[in-house]
């Protein structure tokens, strides 16, 4: 690392022994970094690495437990947001911060007006918006309603808000999810010009294809830890993968050959338009075989959820799905949870704790959850809560779930044991086939195992399982297919017997290397 | 995790906050000159201290019981139904034309017919707001407000244009013919050999809204339904996984609040008044919002609310008869009910959650 | 309808008129911070009911009035405690405000009167009293306008001219300030301003506590400009039909004036006519009554134009990355 280098200019940014923890939960621990003045610094790491609590606290959001930050050499307390503002500190927000429905003049003034009238303040925010554009390439109709603008402008406009406030360092996170590739070549050429004019930046993203290509330095961050720290021109995406990931100690999960029979899920150029009408799916197709896992891998954010969703019968979307031959409603209303599982698809989803059961209803409840209309769990016009208990009891022997006191409300378990009852009710619905999206997220190591082996059971059982997970070991160990997802697409299926890490990592961040560059 | 255990979260902190809400009435009481502590013996001997006291107490409680497990029911599926005054409005008429129009041959049948057209005339009248949020997206609280006040517009034009008896300068219904009117609560006792005062308004209905609190026991935590409503208030991303359909939900749940909320008709229209007066509801609808919220939504809940409301309500006539402190005194012990369970419940919760946390670890 | 008739008919609106216009600019600053507010018939209960008994004992209208502020600012207060300090449900608050007020005020008015509630009525200084405008006596022959000026314009109280004065006043401060711009994005995005670093609370406390002024001087207004004292229940729903106006106006002043114009308007024709012929279709006086909430559903339900309330309106802000 740089640090001490004698004469030269102090850092815009330094970080020291930052530590952060929620409850029992260290988020950040120990982070020390240092960003040169006039630099692009990229940040990466895997979801919940610690990234975002770092930058939050930066921004006077959090205050950190522990450590110092050092701004342009002096240390600089950042109790709110206001402090950091004063610090020179501008952020770019992942969900931005901007009032729909006012001008992008208006935006770009509030909380940062010249006293108590508008109107003075509005006509020198629009001469410093015209020089800022010409500046920096930043073009925005300043008068325009900020939710007219497409997600691109909006983001020029959250730039624009920072460099108003006269930001020496701006920090973006995960800026380009929501933008297309134009969109993003375009804010690229926009922070290389920054930089140049000797602005700092902080990107922060986990898309490592976008830190080769723009970041001067990068950080590594894994489980609240900062990891490594080089030169971009040192490294390269493989290595970087391997420093995200980390090398885990998974034991290998015990299976034998899958013998693939019958096609149970067959999807056809399946698309799916997100709420605010971005293109999340780009036409999607892929099968699925009785007895195998289809393993898709992935950075978080391609895709995977809406495939995940619009199969569960979630979301909606278009183009041709078959289960077992028969054709499934995507847009209709045949299309929810309920038709979904009477099809015989079952659906572990990513987002136990929102989606998967309701965290305040008992556990024998949420045994019944997504089956509430099973005759079984009925008697008369009654739902049967002796029968759900039984059935409770009996899923908590057989899945172990521990404490085995139906009861309990599902938030008073772990995570493990949370996902272990979600299982236990979705697998022995006997499915056809098994959606199960981040499986061990969130998961103790305990539990790990046993839930693999129930997967690789159903599998074994003739079942077609679909499995999601940003974990690329779990991936690798349990697939018998692996599909990579980049952007809404598939960028290739591999054999998991054949293929290598290096080559599911170029895959993931969008380098086919059969073909170059995608 | 959990900070306290759910038996402090159902009953310590309702507790607490019903306990703030009677201290504050107590300072209001001493503040207008008069003995918080004659007022409280002078109430509970005018509303619990003879059967007569108890005939109104009941009489009012099967009122609030009704109105209670409406806005429960409502609260169970994440809607907050204020519309509880302009339902009941509404069953009333129900209840009159039921009565006046259809030549019942016993009151039991009577009963069960205007019970039918109070449940059937309410449910509409909700089913309105519940259409609308569920379809267009317009609140229901906004709605259900601006329903109270038409129902009271509707109601008026019926009585004053359609249903008064020529003649009559009253804006109200003729008399209920004599074979619907309801075995009051002393006939009732009295057939059994238990004597209760026979000139109070408490009637059968009394049983109709205890068989009600069974019901919707049963519906919320023993049927699909109920599950299903609860399910959805509890989170509605969740429920759209688990195929529970939120228009559905949404409609189910404002129908059967509506209903029990009309329900309430045979108790004030056609078990006390005996014809449909201008302003029968008397603001029981409002109340239920109180019983609801103290109540936690649970039936149990409710009938304990109510019973305490429907004491207030006679203590608190009492109250006005014999001392100087009118009977809206009740009307501000409602108002600091609703405030400390409903709005300020994070105020009583926090400090609460604060101790528990405390005494756990003094354990470890 | 000859022309006398129609100005008495716009006398009453304007005058039946004014303590909604009030109530319904109070309810816009509140709800353009976020802060729902269905307490507005509540608030302006209590003000009114004080303002009253302190115009009658002090015998000072301009007294009144300022009690009349203490008592609705004091609503506000509990509701600002229970919605932004609390985080708690600003619907259930406002409910609370309500029976507060409709309780409190006859407690206090029998224990301090002792006449079932009602304040004693209020005379000379104790009232607002009409102020005739420069040279309305010598205009009215000048042919309408004269009149317009004499009967219509000229003759009202105080509050009345300030509430119409309110009209622009809030527009520019809304859309012409600093403090505007701040409350009506706090009312739209809190996270905007919270991360522009400044404070949703403050500004949503001034939020409320303007509310709480407005809703002083509608219920002023009502106690000691339109009545000569205070009665039992005297709002009458007229909160709620604020609140009707409100969503009428869409959450904008000019449109507020309008709306709350044209619900004074039906109140006074039904308040003058018992029932109405519109083409030959019989309109009983009901209707008219009903006519402002009828409005209300019908625009919410989105079938003549979308109101759209402010987006973060209802839910209290925690702050999150």
């Amino acid at each position: 690392m740089a640090a001490g280098r004698p004469g030269a200019a102090p850092f815009a940014i330094e970080l020291r022994g930052i530590s952060k923890a929620f409850g029992p939960v260290q988020a950040n621990r120990d982070i020390c970094l240092q960003v040169a003045r006039g630099t692009i610094h990229g940040i990466v790491g895997e979801n919940g690495a610690g990234k975002s609590t770092l930058m939050s606290i930066l921004y006077g959001f959090y205050r950190a437990d522990a450590g110092q930050i050092l701004i342009g050499g002096s240390p600089t307390p950042i109790p709110d947001s206001q402090a950091a503002i004063r610090a020179g500190i501008g952020m770019v927000f992942q969900h931005f911060k901007l009032v729909p429905n006012f001008t992008v003049l208006e935006n770009v003034i509030l909380g940062a007006e010249d006293g108590a009238r508008l109107g003075p303040s509005l006509a020198k925010a629009r001469r410093a918006l015209q020089a800022l554009a010409r500046e920096h390439e930043l073009e925005v109709d300043p008068d325009a309603l900020v939710e007219d603008l497409s997600v691109g402008h909006q983001q020029r406009v959250e730039i624009l808000k920072a460099l108003y406030r006269q930001a020496e360092i701006l920090i973006l996170d995960e800026p380009t999810g929501v933008l297309t590739p134009a969109e993003a070549n375009h804010l690229f050429r926009i922070l290389r010009g920054l930089s140049e004019r000797g602005k700092t930046i902080i990107l922060i993203t986990h898309k490592l294809r976008e830190i080769m290509d723009i970041t001067d330095h990068v950080s590594v961050m894994r489980r609240g830890e900062m990891v490594a720290t080089m030169r971009t021109a040192d490294t390269s995406p493989e290595a970087l993968a391997e420093l995200m990931v980390g090398r885990k100690v998974l034991s290998r999960v015990e299976k034998g050959p899958a013998r693939p029979g019958r096609t149970v899920l067959e999807v056809e150029d399946l698309r799916v338009c997100d709420a605010h009408g971005i293109e999340r799916l780009k036409g999607v197709s892929l099968t699925v075989r009785a007895g195998e896992i289809l393993g898709i891998a992935g950075v978080a954010g391609n895709g995977q959820s809406d495939l995940l969703d619009v199969l569960g019968g979630i979301a909606r979307g278009t183009g041709h799905v078959r289960l077992n031959g028969r054709a499934l409603d995507l847009s209709g209303r045949g299309c929810n949870g309920h038709a979904r599982r009477k099809a015989g698809i079952a659906h572990v989803p990513e987002d136990r704790q929102n989606l998967g059961m309701i965290m305040d209803f008992t556990a024998w409840e949420n045994v019944a959850f997504g089956y509430q209309g099973d005759p079984r769990y009925r008697r008369g016009p009654l739902m049967d809560n002796d029968a759900l208990r039984a059935d409770c009891a009996g899923k908590m022997a057989r899945f172990d779930v521990r404490p085995p006191i139906c009861d309990l409300p599902a938030k008073s378990f772990s995570g493990g044991n949370q996902q272990k009852l979600i299982l236990a009710r979705e697998i022995e619905r006997n499915p056809d086939l098994l959606l199960i999206g981040q499986p061990t997220r969130g998961v103790d190591i305990g539990a790990i195992e046993f839930i693999h082996q129930q997967i690789v059971r159903l599998r074994d059982a003739g079942k077609a399982v679909l499995l999601v997970s940003v974990e690329l070991d779990e991936i690798l160990g349990l697939s018998d297919r692996i599909a990579v997802m980049f952007d809404g697409r598939i960028m290739g299926v591999r054999d998991p017997a054949t293929t290598s890490e290096r080559a599911l990592g170029l895959l993931m961040a969008g380098v086919d290397d059969d073909k170059g560059a995608a | 995790m959990n900070a306290m255990p759910g038996w402090a979260d159902a009953i310590v902190v309702p507790l607490i906050s019903v306990l703030i809400a009677f201290a504050i009435s107590s300072g209001v009481i001493l503040a207008i000159g008069e003995s918080p502590v004659e007022a409280m013996t002078l109430m509970v001997t005018g509303a619990l201290g003879s059967s007569y006291g108890w005939g109104y107490t009941l009489y009012y409680a099967t009122n609030f019981i009704f109105t209670g497990l409406a806005v429960a029911v409502a609260f169970h599926a994440g809607l907050f139904n204020i519309g509880g005054e302009g339902q009941a409005t509404l069953g009333g008429l129900g209840v009159a034309l039921a009565c006046l129009f259809v030549p019942w041959p016993h009151w039991s049948l009577a009963l069960i017919g205007a019970m039918a057209a109070g449940a059937a005339f309410g449910a509409l009248w909700a089913a309105l707001p519940g259409w609308l949020q569920a379809r267009r997206g317009s609140h229901v609280v906004i709605t259900t407000i601006m329903f109270n006040f038409i129902a009271a517009a509707v109601l008026n034009y019926v009585l004053v244009n359609v249903l008064r008896p020529t003649g009559s300068m009253d804006p109200a219904t003729a008399r209920f013919p004599g074979a619907t009117n309801l075995p009051t609560l002393g006939e009732i006792l009295g057939a059994i050999g238990i004597p209760f005062s026979r000139s109070t308004p408490a009637n059968v209905s009394l049983f109709v809204a205890l068989a009600a609190c069974v019901a919707v026991w049963l519906l919320i935590w023993r049927t699909r339904a109920g599950y299903e409503i609860r399910a959805f208030g509890k989170s509605d991303r969740a429920a759209v996984y688990a195929g529970i359909s939120p228009v559905r939900i949404t409609m189910l749940a404002m129908l059967v609040s509506g209903a029990l909320a009309g329900l309430m008709a045979i108790n004030n229209v056609m078990g006390e008044a005996e014809r449909l007066m201008l302003n029968a509801v008397e603001g029981a609808g409002f109340i239920g919002i109180a019983v609801a919220l103290m109540g936690r939504s649970h039936p149990f809940g409710v009938l304990l609310a109510a019973l305490l409301f429907g004491f207030l309500y006679q203590g608190g006539a009492e109250l006005a008869l014999w001392t100087s402190i009118p009977r809206e005194l009740i009307t501000v012990i409602q108002a600091l009910v609703i405030l400390f369970t409903g709005a300020l419940d994070n105020m009583v919760r926090q400090p609460v959650e604060a101790l528990f946390l405390r005494l756990r670890k003094g354990a470890k | 309808m000859d022309l006398p008739t129609a100005l008495q008919i716009l006398d009453s609106m304007i005058r039946l008129g004014t303590p909604l216009l009030l109530a319904c600019l109070a309810g816009l600053f509140s709800e353009r911070a976020g802060i729902f507010d269905i307490g507005l018939e509540g608030k302006m209960l209590s003000a009114a009911f004080l303002s009253a008994a302190v115009a009658f004992v002090t015998g000072s209208v301009w007294l009144g009035v300022l009690a009349g502020l203490v008592a609705a600012l004091m609503m506000s207060a509990i509701h600002g405690l229970a919605s932004i300090t609390f985080r708690g449900n600003q619907l259930i608050s406002g409910v609370a405000i309500n029976f507060l007020a409709s309780g409190l005020t006859v407690l206090l008015g029998q224990y301090w009167f002792a006449l079932g509630g009602r304040t004693p009525s209020l005379e000379g200084a104790a009232r607002f009293q009409p102020i005739t405008l420069p040279f309305a006596q010598e205009l009215r022959e000048v042919p309408v306008l004269g009149l317009i000026y004499a009967e219509l314009i000229s003759g009202h109280t105080a509050l009345v001219y300030l509430a119409f004065a309110l009209v622009p006043l809030s527009w520019w401060l809304l859309y012409r300030t600093r403090f505007g711009l701040r409350l009506r994005a706090v009312g739209e995005n809190p996270a905007a301003v919270d991360t522009a670093g400044v404070s949703v609370v403050g500004i949503r406390y001034a939020a409320v506590a303007i509310c709480g002024l407005l809703t002083g001087l509608a219920g002023a207004y009502l106690a000691c400009g339109l009545s000569a004292g205070f009665v039992k229940e005297m709002t009458a729903g007229r909160g709620y039909i604020a609140l009707a106006a409100l969503i009428f106006a869409k959450w904008r002043p000019w449109q507020a004036l309008a709306a709350t114009m044209l619900f004074g308007l039906l109140e006074a024709v039904a308040n003058r006519y018992q029932s109405l012929d519109l083409w030959g279709v019989p309109l009983p006086v009901q209707f008219m009554q009903a006519l402002p909430y009828i409005l209300t559903v019908v625009i919410l339900a989105g079938f003549v134009g979308k109101a759209i309330p402010p987006r973060a309106g209802g839910q209290p802000y925690v702050k999150e990355r």
